[in-house]
Order: structure tokens, then sequence, then C-alpha cells
């Protein structure tokens, strides 16, 4: 569990952040959102000291983060950057390795370790002897992601991580994040300026602006419950499809199909959006597919008080 | 006698070539070694401490602007000469790039993978280490390449400073006016310094990787060509001799000391600005030099006797080309009255005054016209401008201020000096190619350097001041156009000299007692 206590970081006087407080639950994915300059990415660094903090505290696991030596903290949190930051000068593999190498791994366990996660990250093994700037930006993402892992660090700090992929692989990445075993049982705090991501895959979601948070809350909250006008025309351009979005099927109790469950592959969990889309593909379903939206827009009345 | 060409000429000396070669890389990768371990970590350093960053950089900035010669000249006082104080000078010279390509590589690595690899848990060490050198290395290498290049290039005027390399053949080359010799020296130096230019491109654009393979291999080699060096440069004698590149060339010079004498004293070669006072600091015992310097006077030294003659008549006059001479018709006259008006120990006071007192030419040549009341205020005429020529001692340029105020007192003609002309060579090209139009020479160069007769013609001419002079003048005449005006009365040839007390405890007075003490091991 992360805490985060009345936290302020000024730069040149201007606060950057100002007197912050949030708490990170063990195995949640908590995202930063905001525009640029708010104040996620200061807060993020923070948390692993690459900033340090004016004032305030920073408990990870009940433990005061500046009571320890800074590299053995870094080492304990898997760190993602936006331009993957990996070392030019080193192979994939190098760079794969470079925790394990601080940690004094032997030779043999880095590399099943790393064999392990080319394969959950979808790698292949001939990009081990390349060098960065070979790959493409998601295989580059990919790794960075992978060199994050390695050390099975239970928290795991993302900086925009996907804001230079172009729409498609974010999709492919936001995907597999989701279904990836090894990132459900860590602690994630992922900043993004990206509404649509920050919906997709935090289990909360906090909005920042000026450096202080304006809310947190679960994308639902964020949507059906807005503490203020900000957060309300924060979400407004893209309204319906997040509404679309954050709704599953479990939430739209009138929808019930328990066949459909089964020819689609659909669970409680499946958001309307997407079990719109599969709908939607061909023409035979154009009942259930009326139905689902009428569905739908019966659970949204309610949430519109 | 019949033209040597360069490849006799370097036939005949590849001994002399490769002990050169070897020593000119020596000092470039000994002075390149040392500029390394004190440069990089400086580079290191004020990336660190950004604010150290101008100062640092400033300063070696300003060293780099020093004159190498007036570097050389600092380094003297603090390490004698030889080896330490060119590599001394070289590592300073080579400093700047070094430094400046350290600190620009390392702080121009991305910001983003210093933030990863901070974030991953690298201390300072690491990150400096695994990170911030190896991104850097492209950069530093640059660095080193220039520095290497610039090393080559100035390890040429370590010959000043006795510590061998090329600039024993090139320099001695343009005093004694053998093109061969300067080629030999020049070429080789050129080629080293392309050589190592592509060598270290190849490192450079191989970037860190093939550094990895080769970071021992290549400071090992480094040390072992400078160790290589050291060892061929320590050389055991009785007596420690120090030669001017132009006297180890000269058969009136170290040749003659071996043929006639039998001597061989394994001298070192050392530029003659400092020689004099090495010979006084005890860092030599054994100089050649000039028998009218005012620092035999200064520094107490004892002229060996030349007791079988090898030093022919020096006796200076001013040569100027004929048809100058019409075309300034007032001039000869002018010129010829310094004439007789000098003998040896005249001109010994007057250099004394310029070499050790540190009076100006300008004080030291109105003084003496004074003197001897020929001074006259210039006329600061502007009906044609003449332009006298000085080699770069200071002697000549005595003369040059006399014969201006001369000149310039007694007509109405404008005068322009171009001294520190580097050598007889580049005084005579100058000369001949209406450059200058006079300059103060000595007949035993005139005869030795620029005619080179027979020898049999050198033995008959030489053993009288008069023979040589009328030998010189009517040859000049016949093969160049150039006249001798009448000999100023002082003889300035070489001489062998040894500090005063210690000649006297050796009971060395001759050139052949030096020859049995040194025989008598």
């Amino acid at each position: 569990m992360i805490t985060v206590e009345s936290v302020s970081k000024n730069f040149n006087g201007k606060p950057a952040v100002d007197n912050i407080s949030f708490q990170v639950n063990d195995k949640e994915v908590l995202v930063l959102l905001g525009t640029s300059g708010c104040g996620k990415t200061t807060t993020l660094k923070m948390i692993n000291r690459l900033i340090e903090s004016d004032s305030g505290n920073i408990l990870i696991d009940g433990k005061n983060i500046r009571n320890q030596k800074v590299e053995e903290l870094r080492m304990g949190i898997g760190f993602v950057m936006q331009h993957s930051g990996l070392f030019p000068h080193y192979t994939i593999k190098q760079n794969i390795a470079v925790v394990p190498e601080l940690l004094k791994w032997d030779k043999k366990k880095t590399e099943n370790r790393t064999q392990e996660l080319l394969n959950k990250l979808h790698l292949s093994e001939d990009i081990l002897s390349r060098f960065p700037s070979e790959l493409s930006g998601g295989q580059q993402q990919r790794v960075g992601i992978a060199r994050a892992l390695i050390a099975n660090s239970p928290i795991l700090l993302m900086d925009e991580p996907f804001g230079a992929l172009d729409n498609i692989t974010k999709a492919d990445i936001h995907s597999e994040f989701k279904s990836l075993e090894e990132l459900k049982n860590k602690t994630i705090i992922l900043v993004t300026h990206d509404v649509q991501e920050a919906f997709e895959l935090g289990h909360r979601v906090c909005l920042m602006d000026k450096g202080k948070i304006i809310q947190i809350g679960t994308p639902k909250e964020m949507l059906y419950q807005p503490k203020n006008e900000f957060v309300a025309d924060f979400f407004a351009e893209n309204r319906l499809l997040l509404e679309y979005k954050v709704a599953t099927l479990k939430d739209v109790d009138d929808f019930n199909s328990e066949k459909l469950f089964d020819e689609f592959n659909f669970s409680e969990n499946t958001s309307v959006w997407n079990a719109l889309q599969k709908l939607s593909s061909n023409h035979k379903n154009t009942m259930q597919y009326e139905m689902l939206i009428k569905a739908f827009n019966e659970y949204r009345k309610l949430q519109i008080v | 006698m019949t033209q040597q060409s360069l490849w006799q000429f370097i036939i005949e000396q590849h001994e002399k070539l490769l002990t050169q070669i070897t020593q000119h890389l020596g000092l470039t990768f000994l002075s390149l070694l040392l500029a390394i371990v004190v440069g990089v970590p400086l580079g290191i350093l004020i990336a660190r401490k950004r604010k150290l960053s101008s100062s640092v950089l400033g300063v070696a900035g300003i060293l780099q602007t020093i004159p190498s010669i007036a570097l050389l000249g600092f380094m003297i006082p603090a390490f004698g000469i030889g080896a330490t104080p060119a590599i001394a000078a070289l590592l300073i010279y080579a400093l700047l790039p070094i430094i400046r390509n350290t600190y620009t590589g390392i702080t121009e690595v991305n910001p983003t993978v210093i933030e990863a690899a901070k974030a991953m848990g690298m201390n300072k060490t690491q990150l400096l280490f695994k990170v911030e050198i190896p991104l850097a290395m492209p950069v530093i290498i640059a660095g080193i390449r220039t520095a290497a290049v610039i090393n080559v290039g100035v390890a040429t005027l370590a010959s000043f400073v006795a510590a061998g390399g090329l600039g024993e053949f090139i320099f001695g080359g343009i005093s004694l006016n053998n093109t061969n010799m300067i080629l030999a020296g020049a070429i080789p130096a050129a080629l080293l310094a392309v050589l190592l230019d592509q060598a270290i491109a190849v490192l450079q654009k191989s970037g860190y990787r093939l550094f990895q393979k080769l970071k021992y291999i290549v400071p090992a080699i480094l040390i072992i060509v400078g160790a290589i060096y050291l060892l061929t440069s320590v050389s055991e004698n009785k007596l420690k001799a120090g030669f001017t590149p132009e006297f180890m060339g000269r058969q009136d010079g170290d040749l003659g000391l071996r043929s006639v004498y039998g001597l061989n004293v394994n001298p070192v070669v050392v530029s003659d600005a400092i020689m004099y006072k090495a010979a006084y600091e005890k860092d030599l015992d054994l100089i050649s030099g000039y028998s009218t310097d005012g620092r035999i006077k200064a520094f107490d030294l004892y002229v060996l006797n030349d007791d079988k003659k090898i030093f022919p008549p020096y006796f200076a006059a001013p040569i100027i080309k004929t048809k100058t001479l019409e075309k300034f018709p007032e001039l000869e006259k002018i010129l010829n009255l310094l004439s007789g008006k000098f003998n040896d120990s005249i001109m010994t006071d007057l250099n004394y005054k310029s070499d050790y007192l540190h009076q100006t030419p300008e004080k030291i040549a109105k003084d003496f016209l004074v003197k001897n009341n020929l001074y006259k205020i210039s006329r600061k005429g502007n009906s044609g401008t003449i332009r006298i020529g000085s080699k770069i001692f200071g002697e000549q340029y005595i003369l040059t201020e006399m014969y201006k105020m001369l000149i310039e007192g007694n007509t109405n003609y404008k005068v322009e000096t171009k001294t520190g002309l580097g050598g007889t060579k580049i005084c005579f090209d100058a000369l001949m190619n209406d450059a200058i139009d006079f300059y103060p020479e000595y007949t035993g160069t005139g005869l030795l350097v620029l005619l080179k007769p027979t020898e049999q013609t050198i033995k008959k001419v030489s053993q009288s001041p008069d023979e040589t002079y009328n030998y010189v003048n009517s040859e000049f005449q016949k093969q160049y156009g150039i006249q001798w005006l009448k000999s100023l009365g002082f003889n300035n040839s070489y001489a062998l000299m040894m500090r005063r007390k210690q000649s006297k405890e050796l009971n060395i007075m001759s050139i052949s007692d030096l020859k049995n003490y040194i025989d008598s091991k």
C-alpha cells in the first residue's frame, strides 16, 4: 500500500504539487490523470525519489521512503517511461538484465526470467541481440515493461508508458496490459493525459489540476458523480463513449441472455461498448443489439439523477 | 657537389630517423596518456559540478593559447631540460580538447536515459561507468583525437628542450638550408598525424563495443611506447652535452668534432635559446654556442680552444642584392658606417646587455650609436622603404635596430624590420625572393651553409678571415647577385663551452683536452 500524506513540491518558487494526499491499495491500478503541467508526473517521480518532495510524507507499506537508501528503494519499484528509456548502447538482453545485474542475480536465473517475460509480452527471442534503435516503438515499450517487471517488484510506476505509440499499437498493448497475469498482482500508479486510457486501465482515477487533486474515484464515480464543474467538463468531450465503456453487462440487469454469454464469450465484466461492437459485427444479432442499447439506456437513466 | 635526393638522405640517416620517430611517438603518447588521466576525470568533475565548468574550461583555454615555444620556455625553470618539460607542455596542450569533450559528452547524454538508469536503482558510480561514460565515449574519443593531432604537431618543438623527436630534423634542416633534412622530419611528422588521426577515427566509429574490447590494449600500447622512449632517451655520459640542431648537422659542428677530433659526446639536441641557461644550471655540461653570446659573460662560461681549427671564421656583414644597392644609391655608404666599429668583446658586451640585463635592442642600439657619434634623429622620410631582416637571436635584433636608426637618421628612406626569421634558410630565401632587402650574415655560414663548396675549398679558404670573406663575396656575386658589404669587425663563430669552474676542475682548456678526458674512462 502506498500512502501519500500532504506532499508538496515547488520548482523555482512555483508550486508544482500542492499539499496532496491519497492512498493506493495493494494490487490496485491508480491512474493519475490531468493535462500537462498539472503535477501528475512530479507526483509519480516523488514516489521513487527521482524528485525529492519538499514537505509531507510518502509511505510504502507503512515505511517512510525517506528512511530508505534511495538505490534500494528504486530497485524495489519498477519504472516504465514514455520513450522506453532503454540504454542505446546495451543490447535488448543487457537492457532487460540491468536490474538483475545490480541485484547480482546469477546468469541462469536472469536468463530464465527474461525468457518467461519475452513469452508473456509476445516478444520474439531474436530481438535479444539487437539494439533498441533497431526495434519498433511498440517493441521498445514492451521491452521497457519487461525491464521493469524482471525483478518482481510489487510496485510499478508508469509515466505515460503508451504515450508515444500509435492508436492501433496502443490498443493492442492495452488489452495485453489488462490480461497480463503478472500485472494483476501489482500495485500500479500510471500517469496519463489520455482519458480513455485512464478509464480502460485504471481501477481508480485521480484527476489533478494545477498541483491539486480535484477528485479521486472509480471511472463510474468520475462520470456520474463529478465533484464539480471541472470534473464534468473534463470528461464532457468523450462522455458517451466513456459511458458505454464503464458500464458492464453486470450493471445492465435487464439484458439477461445467458445464451449470448456463451455464444460470444461475454462475461459479467464485459463492457457494454465491447459487447455492442461484437453484436454489431454481423447483421444476425440486430435484435440483441437493440435490446442491449435499450437496457443500457435504462441503466443510464438511473445513474444520472 | 651533387644534389642528394630525399630518399638517399633517408636511407643514410634511417637510424636517426627511426630514433626520432620513436621519440616523437613516445612524447605524443606519454603526454596523451597523462592528458587523458588528468583531463577525463576533470571533465567528469565539471560535468557533475557545473559551476566549476566555466573556470576550468577557461583556464584550459588560456593555457591552450600560450605559444608553444613560450610554454616550453616556462617549463624549463620548473623541469630543467629533456623529456619532462616537453611532456608537461604537450600535456597542457592536450588538456583542453579532452576536458571539453568529456564535459560535452557527459552533459549531452539523453536525460531520459539517465533518469531510467537512476529509476532502476543505479548509484552515481554505476551511472557514470555503465551509462554516462559509455554514451559519451564517441565524443570523448573525438577530443582525444584532436589532442593527438595537436600533440604530434607540437612535439616537433620538443627538440628545443633536448627531448628529441622529428623536430631535430625539421629545425636542423631549416638552420642548415637542407631541404632533404626538413622533409625527412616533416613528412613523417605529417604521416604520423594522419595515421594517428585515422586510427583513432576507427576507434571512434566502432564506438563503445570495440572500445570495451580494446580498453586494456590501448593504454598498454601507450605505456609501452612511452616507456621505450624514456629508456632510449636515458644515456649515461661523463659530461652531458647539448648541441643546437644546426650544430649537429654541420661540418664545423658535431660532424667536425667527430671526424677531426674523433670526439663523440652523445649530445642531446637543444634550442640555443635555453642551452646557456641549461649549462649554467648544470642540466648540461658541454654546449655548442656562439663566441659573442652575452650569456657567456652572464653565466661565466669558458670557451674551449679550437686547437685543430674546425670552426671557420664567422665575421658578420650585411648582405644585399647589387640591384638593391642601385635602387637605393645612398644605402651602401650608410651601411658601411658600422664597419670596423666592433670587436668580439664589444659585441659580447652588447649581447650581455640584451640577453642578461634585458635591455631592449632599441636602447642598446641607440646607446652604442650615441657613444660612437653616429646617432641622428630620424628624418621620418618617405622616399622609399627598406626592409631589414634578422635571424632569431639577440645580436641580430641589435644590429637591425642600429641599421634602422642609421638609415632613418641619414636618409629619407623609411625602414621596415622583419625580425625573428627562423634561421639561415628562411632569411636567405626571404632575401632571394625580395621579401627583405638585406640582413646581417656571417661569412662562415655563407661558406658552409649557403655555398657548400668542396672540402678542399673549405679548408683552403677558412684559414684566414679575409680569405673567407673574399671567397664568399665573389661567389655570392657570381651565383646570386648578392654582395657582402664591409665586415662589422667581430667574429661570432661556433664554439664549444663549459662552465668555467668545471673546466678548471677537470683541467679542460681545449677541445683536445676534452677528448682526452672523455677517452680516459
